[in-house]
């Protein structure tokens, strides 16, 4: 037996995920794994519960991105109360959960962006832990802590107005929503005093892009090719090809950018999507049944979506997709740092999206709810911040739930978050008999651009240390380093 | 003088209630300055290098890493809250007490979902991983809890006015439109 390293981030202290990295005896590697340590148990204690209750029960699952999934179930339930598979509501319920989710995908961006990535580019993957986060932005680059904490709070204030709550709302309900937009509440986000303004969010928008594209120009090599390998990738995409972070069919390509699922109705999700379990993480592992476990696993996100779609609703946003098109030639980018590329995007589209959303009289009046013939199952998909969310009911003649299944966004990236760290520990700590507290960051920075909710919120605040401890063969410790 | 140091964690809790405590927006930047977060929250005594004044507890306790690590965050920090309805009274997670064992949750989960193909029926159990709980605890049935601030989330005002009530050394006096129930 050789050397086994742990790294337990603070997530998992938080009840998340922790890594282990095993070294053969010369310190090469021999396997990394990352570990998802928390399980609740919620397809089976859903059972018996009323339909209509899923939509604000099942979002507790993550208070990260709870509209995702409150607008995932509520689109199974949808379907369940006869209001049509994404195209049967109102324009007033379609829009004002278009908003919702918006604002949602916009807030969650930011979060992740600025507080808890651009730690790493501004103090260097090595750079000092004692300010490299959001901590040390407020005081070093205070401006840009400003930005970000008042684009987050325009997020959060646009499904306020939308869902009633900041977090846990309860704006979706089976075949469409609760309520519509005031006029107070119109203006008070459309043009609200500086910086509570869509224009202002715009702005910022595109100054986050340039932020980003001149760190890139500075730091060619990390940003290209740390943790860059090839993979499927799978989104949803509207039926003519546009990104559509609310709804669209599932389409997914391989390496090549070759087409390999199209639209497919998310209805037929389970024909195509099947999941494979193993022991050592409570997260499963999403795969293509047609390649099976083995090839068919695929990478889901930002990322994936720029490489799905073929081109975006939004002009400014649009020029910025064909920017990033023309990168790589118009073939799929493989290189796990664009995910924060393709988000920055993703922002800006979600503020244009938003103003234009804020600017539709439908908003204000119209029926809120489309009534139907009831059945009984129920599939919704929508694509979260971090990638492709399926939600699937079925109910009894009581209308008590009978099965729920969910594959969560992070779940689809669970292969992919695998091979980042293996590769970034193949890069930074094979063959080495001293670990850096840098080194460590780097395998961290490889699943922090996967934005997956294991380094979500307690980071937010500042505090992602790290413990790892080296054991030689007889499990002796023999280095030990805590990053705090 | 130095600053008051803050701890939080999440245990099993959906990160809602981290998220409203960020939800007190331009503030956080003022709590900065006004405090310390510490830095290792974890659940080895030798990474929680200093005592804290006040401990911020998301989630009930699902699992043995649970249990320990609120353990240590009451050994830590003179002032423990219970925040949000998960570590005051289980929450969500919690629906699974008296009503669903473990075991018919994770043959939900691994075994029965109809896109898991499992014909080995594995079902994690790795080392690695903690043990789970018969029953989802309220963090009060585990260790004694000074403060609970109540919601799902607790309201970013609530959390806010609690904070600065106990920075000042007051008590906390809530006020009906931040605590109130949606
Ligand atoms: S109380 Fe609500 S917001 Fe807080 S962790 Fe529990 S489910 Fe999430």
């Amino acid at each position: 037996m050789g050397k086994k390293i742990t790294i337990e981030p603070v997530t998992r202290v938080e009840g998340h995920g922790k890594v282990t990295i095993h070294l053969d005896n010369d310190n090469n590697f021999e396997r990394s794994r990352l570990h998802i340590v928390e399980f609740r148990g919620f397809e089976k204690f859903i059972q018996g519960r009323p339909y209509w209750e899923a939509p604000v029960t099942v979002q507790r699952l993550c208070g990260i991105c709870p509209v995702s999934h409150h607008l995932a179930a509520a689109k199974a339930m949808d379907v369940i109360v006869g209001a049509g598979t994404g195209d049967g509501l109102t324009p007033t319920g379609e829009k004002m959960r278009r908003l919702m989710h918006y604002g949602q995908v916009f807030q969650s961006h930011v979060l992740h962006f600025f507080h808890l990535a651009s730690p790493d580019l501004l103090f260097g993957i090595d750079g000092d832990p004692a300010i490299r986060n959001v901590i040390g932005i407020a005081k070093m680059h205070k401006d840009l802590a400003v930005q970000a904490v008042m684009m987050r709070k325009y997020g959060q204030e646009i499904i306020k107005v939308t869902a009633g709550k900041k977090i846990h709302g309860t704006g979706a309900i089976p075949g469409g929503i609760n309520k519509h937009l005031s006029l107070k509440e119109k203006m008070s986000l459309l043009d609200g005093k500086d910086p509570m303004n869509a224009d202002k969010m715009i702005e910022w928008s595109l100054g986050g892009l340039e932020f980003f594209k001149n760190f890139h120009k500075a730091n060619k090599d990390l940003i290209d090719n740390f943790a860059a390998f090839p993979s499927k990738h799978l989104s949803l995409v509207r039926k003519d090809g546009a990104l559509d972070l609310y709804h669209g069919v599932i389409r997914a390509i391989d390496a090549d950018g070759k087409k390999i699922l199209n639209d497919v109705d998310s209805q037929d999700y389970l024909e195509h999507i099947a999941e494979e379990v193993k022991s050592w993480s409570y997260m499963k592992f999403p795969y293509l049944r047609k390649y099976g476990p083995k090839d068919g696993w695929y990478r889901v996100g930002p990322l994936s979506r720029m490489n799905t779609a073929e081109f975006i609703p939004s002009p400014l946003a649009q020029k910025e997709f064909e920017i990033f098109k023309a990168y790589t030639n118009g073939k799929p980018n493989h290189s796990s740092m664009h995910y924060h590329w393709a988000r920055l995007i993703e922002i800006l589209h979600c503020a244009e999206m938003m103003k234009d959303l804020l600017n539709d009289p439908d908003l204000m009046e119209g029926e809120l709810v489309t009534k139907g013939t009831k059945s009984y199952e129920g599939v919704g998909l929508l694509e979260a911040p971090r990638g492709t969310l399926f939600h699937h009911y079925r109910i009894n003649k009581d209308d008590q739930i009978t099965m729920a299944n969910l594959i969560v966004s992070t779940t689809n990236n669970n292969m992919p978050m695998n091979l980042a760290v293996e590769s970034a520990t193949k890069q930074f700590i094979s063959g080495q008999d001293k670990i850096t507290e840098g080194m460590l960051n780097a395998v961290e920075v490889s699943i922090r651009a996967y934005d997956p909710c294991l380094s979500c919120a307690t980071h937010a605040i500042g505090k992602l240390p790290l413990q790892v401890k080296l054991y030689d063969s007889k499990n002796n410790l023999i280095d030990k380093r805590t990053k705090d | 003088m130095s600053k008051p140091i803050v701890a939080t964690t999440s245990l099993a809790g959906c990160f809602g209630c981290h998220m409203s405590f960020l939800d007190i927006d331009e503030r956080i930047i003022d709590l900065f300055d006004l405090v310390d977060f510490n830095k290792s929250p974890i659940d080895d005594i030798k990474t929680f290098t200093k005592k804290c004044d006040i401990g911020i507890i998301e989630g009930g306790v699902a699992n043995s890493e649970n249990y320990h690590i609120l353990k240590e965050f009451r050994k830590n920090c003179k002032i423990l809250i219970s925040l949000g309805e998960c570590a005051i009274m289980g929450g969500l997670p919690a629906m699974r007490n008296n009503k669903d064992s473990i075991e018919s949750c994770l043959k939900e989960a691994y075994i029965d979902s109809p896109a898991t193909v499992n014909e080995d029926k594995i079902i994690p159990n790795d080392e690695e991983l903690p043990m789970l709980l018969d029953k989802v605890y309220p963090c009060h049935e585990i260790v004694k809890i000074d403060y609970f601030l109540p919601g799902c989330a607790p309201r970013a005002d609530l959390i806010w006015d609690a904070l600065v009530a106990l920075l000042n050394g007051k008590e906390i006096d809530p006020k009906y439109k931040t605590y109130k129930f949606d």
